[in-house]
Formats: C-alpha cells, structure tokens, sequence
C-alpha cells in the first residue's frame, strides 16, 4: 500500500522533522570538531543530503538492512545507532561503536539492520547485495538497501552486482546517492551516460529518478519499491539526486563548484527547511514547538561531545585484539 | 580409512559440513552443473540443489564480494576461485572487505568465509595461471592461511576452515587433486596453526608445504642413503605459523633448509628466516638456505618450466651444501 504526503500525520512529520535535524546538527558538530582537531583522518560529513537517510529509514523494517560507503554517519543515526557511540567513534574512544578502532569510515550496527561503513569506493556494493542473498537463503521477506555516490556507480563491481542481482532475484534496493560530485570530478566530467536510474538497464533492472532535497518523494519512492521488492523479490534502482552542502571531505575546500550554486540549494531546496514549511503550511506544528525540538536536538548533541569527550581512549591492549575471532 | 583422491577429500569434507550445517553454501564458476572444473564439487549439486550449490558468472570481485556480505549476515559461505590467479580480480574484497572487517568494527562483525582454490604451477599453464599466492594471502593480519599436502590434512583442514569463524585462505594444486591416500573416514578434524612432522631426524631440518612435500621427501630419502638423517616438517598451516614446531626442530638439528614453489623475494622462506634470526640465532651452525622458484614469470616450455620450479636436486644440493658446511 503507497501512502502519499496526506497520510503522514502531524506527529510522524515531526518525528521526520526532528531526526532530519538530528542528522544536520550532528553533522556541523563533527565538522566542528574536525577542526578543533578533535577528529582525524577522513571525516566525510552528509549535510544537505538527510531526507535520503530519513526517507529511507522510514521505509524499512526491523529485519531489512541497510548498507553505505564511507559518507555514513547521518545513515547510521537514521537506521537508529546512538549517537553519543556515533561520535565517540569519531573521537577515537574506547565507547565508540568501533571500540575507536574503525573511525568515521567503518562504522556498524548490525542489531538495527546497519551494515557500515566502507572506505573502498563501491565495495559496499556486492556487500549489500550478499545481505541480500541472505535474507532470501534464510527464506525471509527482509531485503537490504545498498547506497552508493554518482562516483562509485562506474565501478566495475556495480554491475557484476546487478548482474548477478537480477539473474538470482535478490530483494535488493540499488540507492545511487548523486550528489552532482565524485570528490571533485562533476557527474558530467565523469559518466558517458548522467541517467544514473538507467544504469541497471543493461541487467533488467529498473530505475527510477528521485527528487532527494524532499522526504515525501524519497519516502513514496522507497515505499513503492519497497513493496514490489517484497513481493517480486527482484532488484530495484533508485537514482536519488541529492546535494553536499560541503566539500567531499573535511580536506576538500569544494573549489569545482560555485557559492551561488550552494547557496542554491541551501536557499531555496533545503530538505530540513522544505519539511518545515510543509509541516507549517499545514498547520502541524507551531514555532514553539520548533524551538523545543531544536533545544533537544542540541542537548543530544552536547551530551554526545560531552560523552566522546570525557571517555577514554582504548586501552593499549586493544592494539592486539578483534583480529580474530573465536 | 579411506583411499580415496585428495579431490574425493575435498568434496567429502565440503558435503560433511554442509550436512552438518545448513548455512554452509559453495559457490564458484562451473561448481554446480560442471562438476568443478577439477571435479572438486562433483555431485554436490545433485546432493544439496542449487540453493546451496551456486554457478556464478565469470565475476570473481563481484561473488567474493556478495559472499563476504553473506558471511557478514550469518552464512558459511565456501568460495571457489577456478583458480587462485583469479581471485587476484577479488583482492579488496578479500582483505579489505573480509580480513579487516572484524577489527575495524571493534569485534562486531564477522566473516566466516572460505576463499578456497588450486594454487600456485601446474603443468605448462604458463606465468598468468601459475603464481604461488601464499606469501600475499599470509601478509594479512586477519586471514588464515592454509596449504596441506596430504589427503587427511585436505579433508580435516577445509572441515576446520569451514567450521573457524574468519576469514580462510585454503590452498590446494591442481597436481594433487589426483593423488590417492589414506583419508580417515567421519569426523576427521586437523587443528589450523599447527605443522606435522612428517619424518624425524637430526642432521638437518627442511621446512616446505603443499606440492614441495613430495620433492623434499624423495630427496631426504636420497640424503638418507649418504647418511644424513633429515627432519621434515609439513607446515599445513601458513598463518597462523607453527613456530614452535620449527624452533624445536632446528634446536635439534642446528641446521634448516626453507623451500617453497613461490618466488624468492619476500617469500614465505623469507618469513621463516627471519624467525629463526629472531627464535634460534643462537642454535645455528649454518645459515638458513631457501629453496624457491626462481624469480621469473612462470615460463610455458617445457624444460624452462621445469628449471623455474624447485626440483629435487635442488633440494638434495641444499642438504648436502648445508650438511658439508658444518662438517
């Protein structure tokens, strides 16, 4: 059953509102904190793209997973990880989801479906699709949702993917995430062919292309494919065009781009800022309201750098440990 | 007992796990309704169904990367590289996907997989299809490394592998697939880490694996007959190294000669002199010698192949270089 924008009530608009905004404060704190050199290594933040991570999540079940690349934080937090573990890990802390031993990159959360994480550009591709496998060799009707950028999508391993996806029925639901930039190569500078959903064509594989800046497309889109999954068990192509409002990177000063274009985006198609005219328009939440979720969202947040901060790092022990296992 | 090929071991040891557990699945190409291209898995296909006995496409990054996925969610699966040249097309997946997974994720997750396949020459395949993966694969913290010679080690090794809860490199030869042993029947486990010595002596310790074990054999039986009393040790294992058992030995016999099918440079012989510089300077009454494939791509015709790959007088030259040493 597709619902549409009319049958989101007041409180789960809110609560859509509310974890888009969780995604984005957290995100500007690790940016923050980055630079207070509080972070090391590779800190790939997600702003501008949370409707992608919350449209999503709202689609899915106890049961599906969900896989990334390296730019993860904002869907890990969306599949349900605490972010006090979220930012512990970023802080290299023995309370981080990793123990400290992973970072940004390699993050988990198998319990909520969260499969990482993954600093090897279309990796997580064939992953996902062997979660995928899973779930039908276990002979259940979960599926896994594999997420990956308009650069990783001319990998070769993409299509041995597709193929083998389409040719066994696996229920997986192929998420390109096109930001418009592979680090600093545009989509035009990099792809023969930019129709990102028709890449799965060559397999059988249909595509479909998604305004990622609005929840609602994300969600209907997802809820849509959600269900032919589940019920075909076939394998599905979202292209969901979408936008980082920074550079690649914490190391990347975006010089490919323009500020107008930026400032495009953040102005006009913001997706924390669409959700709250909708939510305003039609008379589902008041300003007070706003500002109160706003103050807790900034609490979690402050308990969570609190947390990170006040926690050690691992102990010297850890060096020598999780390389094996029982 | 059973006699029965190391091929026969192999499947019948794949087959007993995946009675024993239901998450255990093969897949490869031509595993399925080719038999193997070995035969390795012959009539696995027709015993389990296809579910669980998987043709897959001539994609080797792509399955080694579904299968690590599969692994991560819980099931067992055994990838078949046609050969071990080929899972050079899956290497990120297997070491950075597989071996590194579990650390980086604080022991949340892991693999339990195995990466198996016939590795290292042939006969005439030439260089592309003839490299000795073994000192790649052991490099990695995380992975297992196994390579047996016997048939009982095939069968109890690869039973041990399925059943171990990481990452697993199993490295056959295509030229043993055929040999006839004994093979216990049933339950017949070999513990992964640990090396056999296969004959014991005093004058002398040659440490090899896989297809080198019959070379080092025939030529210890030809030193015997010059009254050299030579200890073999047969290393099963690659990672995790049995470094007692080679320690113990050349504590023994003060002195000890390393072969292997691979290349010199950074080649597991290398590794085992380095520990024994670390483990046994002091017990030495020779320097360690290696005996390896020369350093070249494998060449196609005949008599070069054969001086590429260790041969027996190279073997019995080195036991008599290092034994006149010391005398």
């Amino acid at each position: 059953m597709v619902r549409r924008n009319k049958d989101i009530d007041s409180a789960n608009a809110c609560r859509y509102y509310e974890e888009m905004l969780l995604l984005r404060r957290f995100e500007e704190k690790a940016g923050q904190l980055y630079s207070m050199g509080l972070i090391g290594g590779f800190c790939h933040l997600y702003i501008g793209q949370e409707a992608v991570a919350i449209g999503i999540q709202a689609a899915l079940k106890s049961g599906d997973s969900v896989i990334t690349s390296y730019r993860d934080h904002g869907i890990m937090i969306a599949t349900g990880s605490e972010p006090k573990y979220v930012m512990a890990e970023l802080l290299g802390r023995a309370t981080g989801c990793s123990k400290g031993k992973g970072g940004s990159m390699h993050m988990f959360d198998p319990a909520k479906g969260f499969f990482g994480g993954h600093g090897i550009v279309g990796a997580q591709v064939p992953i996902g699709t062997g979660l995928a496998f899973a779930a039908k060799y276990n002979n259940t009707d979960n599926l896994c949702v594999t997420i990956f950028g308009d650069g990783a999508v001319n990998q070769g391993q993409v299509y041995e993917s597709f193929n083998m996806a389409k040719l066994w029925n696996l229920p997986v639901i192929y998420v390109v995430e096109n930001n418009g930039y592979a680090m600093g190569t545009s989509t035009s500078r990099a792809s023969s062919v930019t129709d990102f959903f028709r890449r799965g064509e060559s397999f059988g594989i249909q595509g479909r292309q998604v305004d990622g800046m609005n929840f609602f497309a994300v969600y209907e889109a997802m809820q849509d494919a959600v269900a032919k999954v589940r019920k075909n068990n076939e394998p599905l192509l979202l292209e969901v065009q979408t936008y980082r409002y920074r550079g690649h990177s914490m190391s990347d000063p975006a010089k490919y781009r323009s500020k107008d274009e930026v400032a495009e985006y953040r102005e006009k198609r913001d997706p924390i800022e669409q959700m709250k005219d909708y939510m305003l328009k039609n008379k589902l939440i008041n300003d007070s309201a706003l500002i109160d979720i706003e103050k807790k969202i900034k609490k979690i947040i402050e308990d969570a750098v609190n947390f990170s901060q006040e926690s050690p790092e691992p102990n010297v022990s850890e060096l020598y440990t999780d390389i094996y296992t029982k | 007992m059973a006699l029965i090929t190391i091929r026969e071991a192999l499947r019948d040891a794949m087959a007993e796990e995946m009675i024993r557990d239901e998450k255990v699945f093969v897949m490869g190409e031509e595993v399925a309704e080719y038999q193997g291209a070995y035969k390795v898995t012959q009539g696995l296909l027709e015993r389990f169904g296809s579910r669980r006995v998987i043709d897959t496409p001539i994609t080797e990054h792509g399955f080694a990367g579904l299968a690590v996925g599969a692994a991560l969610a819980g099931l067992r699966p055994i990838v078949e590289f046609m050969t071990m040249n080929f899972a050079m097309q899956a290497m990120d997946q297997i070491i950075n996907s597989a071996a590194k997974t579990h650390y980086m994720s604080g022991g949340l997750l892991t693999c339990p997989i195995v990466f198996r396949g016939p590795n290292g020459a042939a006969s005439r395949v030439a260089a592309q299809h003839s490299q000795c993966y073994a000192s790649w694969f052991a490099h990695i913290p995380g992975l297992k490394v196994i390579a047996p010679s016997s048939g009982a080690d095939h069968k109890g090794l690869l039973k041990a592998a399925i059943r171990d809860n990481n990452p697993v490199v199993f490295l056959e030869n295509e030229m043993l697939y055929g040999n006839t042993t004994e093979v216990p029947d049933g339950e017949h486990l070999v513990e992964i880490g640990k090396a056999a010595v296969l004959k014991e002596g005093n004058d002398v310790t040659i440490v090899s694996f896989s297809i080198q074990i019959k070379n080092v054999l025939i030529a210890a039986q030809e030193a015997e007959k010059n009254g050299i009393s030579v200890e073999i040790i047969d290393l099963r294992t690659i990672r995790p190294l049995d470094v007692t058992t080679i320690i113990n030995s050349v504590k023994k016999t003060n002195k000890i000669i390393a072969v292997e099918e691979g290349w010199p440079f950074a080649g597991i012989c290398s590794e085992i002199a380095a520990i024994i510089m670390e483990n046994a300077f002091d017990y030495l009454d020779a320097p360690l010698i290696r005996v390896t494939g020369k350093d070249v791509p494998l060449p196609y015709a005949a008599n070069l192949e054969k001086l590429a790959l260790p041969q027996i007088d190279d073997i019995t030259n080195a036991i008599y270089h290092i034994c006149k040493k010391t005398s």
